[in-house]
């Protein structure tokens, strides 16, 4: 082998006994403990060792640069009038469009329906917070409870099985219920009364949405919480009950402080994506609520650029979801460390 | 000398509780059933809308008439609109484009993330923390829907089946999953490996892969339900309506309340219903997930856990 000749082995056995946790699962993702020899070995020695490594990765790093950075330089488009008919090519309609400075940012900022998004946002946001989040703990406190296998494997399956679907699907299994022409309506009128198509109505859109979150995911949400709740050890809660402690107590001093890094970290994450609420599953009912109940910031990022094809102006509100989301995610990192917690990248 | 005598230790089935420890309670009466109740009706909120909808698409026209439109009790229990669908058409033509651009995108998928995740599993070689940095910091920011979409654009994938694959064909996240399952593969046994004369790509072949059987069925199917899934890219770079995959067109079929090209004049002579044919195309739809997912939740909570927090 070519590289035979440099000392890897050694290094390598070095570099961590197999008991020690991974790097990513202790939640060191930079892996910051190299302790390959770098510093005495020169570059050209290096590229020799790991030439095949770095191949290897290849293939992942060029996708990653052409399709999340080399867009980033399309956001220029949103400080032009932007005209896609100068050219096929992308570029070539970009060099020629004309350059607008900050108009496409001052025609949103006094945009009513870009407000209205915003809004539509922050209220969906919130109902997903106060509707959703707990729901999936409180599933887990619940399996974590049953004690036989069967049951347990069981009613896991049952609850991790509509995250798999697609939001098309769920939508169209929603419709069939809810709808005007669906099992509600029928059962309602079956009994006299007025047939009831929650699907278009723009009032409780909001809490449709959520509901079908809820449907599709809040199973799949329990399995950070198990995976937390299984690491407890059992010593704790004999112990409580030692001290007389009874099923709900050893629920409140054990169970949930065992859970309350994780939930921590979620929440923490959450904030920091705020502005990005279920952009597929709302794009799909978009069309059945009309814009003023449904358009959120995604949606309207759509609509202004793929349907009217006014894509300086898209663009824009992009880049200020963009921006203002990097915020959140920076900040709601920095609580995270705040609260002594790792947050997705460490300190 | 007392003899021991050995009590017959009953090993508890499947259905069985296991012992329970001397301190715990036992449960009371009420507290099993109130358990029982939320977890049952929980996963018959899950079921009973399937249930609906499976029936449905198997039944008569005259049971959906009967009925006044879904079906909840089977009865005369027909394939006939899986006939229909499945013999040629917009529908059969569709289902193949998923089948196809889900195999095709799911191994393309697996083989660039696993290779990218052994290549980045070893901490130390030549720019493995730029490489990790670069690939991580797509976490944190979107470049956006409009940027992407040019570029898919200038790039010349419009109205091409690489617009359905590339653009989304590496997620980072289940890179960073297998990465953290590949380093915790014990090191002698590479080692052992290495000294033996085995090249990286040997290694990964024959030594991690087989040992990460787990975490890679999980990440399989990941990627397999992205792209079965997948309805937006479609929706967004193909114009051309004899490329649409199914999700596409189960969008027309459900929610437009349209018959599928083909299929009308059958559903005008009355032989199908055309609520069966909406629930059957619903049905091939869901079937594929909900038949592989569980064979792959054993692993799912080993899998997740490296990597679930960051999600």
């Amino acid at each position: 082998m070519s590289h035979s000749t440099v000392p890897r082995s050694r290094a390598e056995a070095k570099r961590k006994t197999p008991g020690e946790k991974t790097p990513v699962a202790s939640g060191d993702v930079t892996g910051s403990e190299d302790k390959r020899p770098s510093g005495r070995l020169s570059l050209k020695v290096r590229f020799r060792r790991d030439r095949l490594l770095l191949l290897m990765t290849l293939p992942a790093l060029v996708l990653v640069l052409l399709f999340n950075y080399v867009p980033i330089l399309g956001n220029v488009v949103a400080f032009q009038e932007y005209d896609p008919y100068i050219s096929d090519n992308g570029v070539v309609s970009m060099l020629n469009s004309p350059w607008v400075g900050l108009e496409n940012f001052q025609r949103i900022f006094a945009d009513s329906a870009f407000w209205q998004a915003v809004q539509n946002t922050l209220v969906l946001f919130f109902l997903q917070l106060v509707l959703f989040f707990p729901i999936p703990i409180l599933l887990a406190l619940l399996i974590n409870s049953v004690v036989r296998p069967r049951v347990r494997a069981i009613a896991q399956a049952v609850l991790y099985l509509p995250h798999f679907f697609s939001w098309v699907l769920v939508i169209a299994v929603f419709q069939q219920l809810l709808g005007g022409a669906g099992l509600l309506s029928q059962l309602l009128r079956s009994h006299g009364y007025d047939g009831l198509d929650l699907m278009t109505d723009p009032s409780t859109f909001k809490f449709l949405v959520t509901a079908e979150t809820v449907w599709k995911d809040a199973g799949w949400g329990i399995i950070v919480f198990l995976a937390a709740l299984a690491s407890v050890s059992p010593d704790l809660y004999e112990a409580a009950a030692m001290d007389g402690a009874s099923r709900w107590r050893r629920i409140w001093h054990v169970t949930l402080p065992a859970l309350r890094p994780v939930i921590a970290l979620l929440l923490v994450l959450r904030v920091g994506d705020a502005l990005t609420v279920g952009f597929e599953q709302i794009l799909l009912q978009r069309d059945a609520v009309g814009p003023g109940a449904a358009e959120v910031l995604d949606t309207f990022v759509w609509w202004n650029g793929v349907r009217n094809q006014d894509f300086g102006y898209a663009a824009a509100a992009g880049l200020v979801k963009g921006v203002v989301s990097i915020g959140l995610v920076l900040a709601a990192n920095k609580v995270a460390h705040l609260m002594g917690e790792q947050g997705v990248y460490k300190k | 000398m007392t003899a021991v005598i050995d009590k017959p230790v009953r090993k508890p089935g499947p259905w069985a509780a296991p012992p329970r420890p001397v301190w715990e309670e036992e449960p009371s009466k009420v507290g099993l059933a109130s358990k029982g109740l939320v977890l049952g009706i929980a996963c018959l909120a899950i079921l009973f809308p399937l249930w609906i909808v499976i029936v449905t698409s198997l039944s008569t026209r005259k049971t959906i008439d009967e009925a006044g439109g879904l079906v909840m009790v089977p009865k005369d229990i027909t394939f006939i609109a899986y006939q229909e669908l499945l013999s040629g058409g917009q529908v059969t033509r569709a289902a193949i484009i998923s089948v196809l651009v889900t195999l095709v995108g799911t191994a393309f998928s697996m083989t660039v993330s696993v290779l990218c995740a052994y290549g980045l599993s070893r901490t130390g070689s030549l720019g493995h923390r730029w490489i990790l940095m670069t690939l991580l910091a797509t976490m944190f920011f979107s470049a956006g829907l409009i940027p992407t979409y040019l570029l898919v654009q200038t790039l010349g994938l419009t109205d091409s089946y690489l617009a359905l694959i590339l653009p989304s064909a590496v997620s980072v996240f289940n890179i960073l999953v297998l990465r953290g399952f590949f380093q915790g593969i014990s090191q002698e046994l590479i080692d052992s490996a290495r000294i033996d004369g085995a090249g990286d790509f040997r290694i990964l072949w024959q030594i991690v892969m087989p040992l990460s059987r787990a975490v890679i069925a999980v990440i399989t199917l990941f990627y397999a339900v992205g792209y079965w899934s997948a309805w937006f890219n479609a929706s967004l770079y193909l114009n051309d309506q004899d490329m649409m995959p199914l999700q596409n067109v189960m969008i027309q079929l459900v929610q437009k309340q349209e018959a599928p090209v083909g299929l009308g004049q059958a559903i005008k002579t009355g032989q199908l219903s055309g609520l069966a044919v909406q629930m059957a195309v619903m049905v091939m739809a869901l079937l594929p997930v909900a038949v592989l997912s569980p064979f792959v939740q054993k692993h799912f909570k080993k899998g997740m856990l490296t990597g679930a927090v960051k999600g």
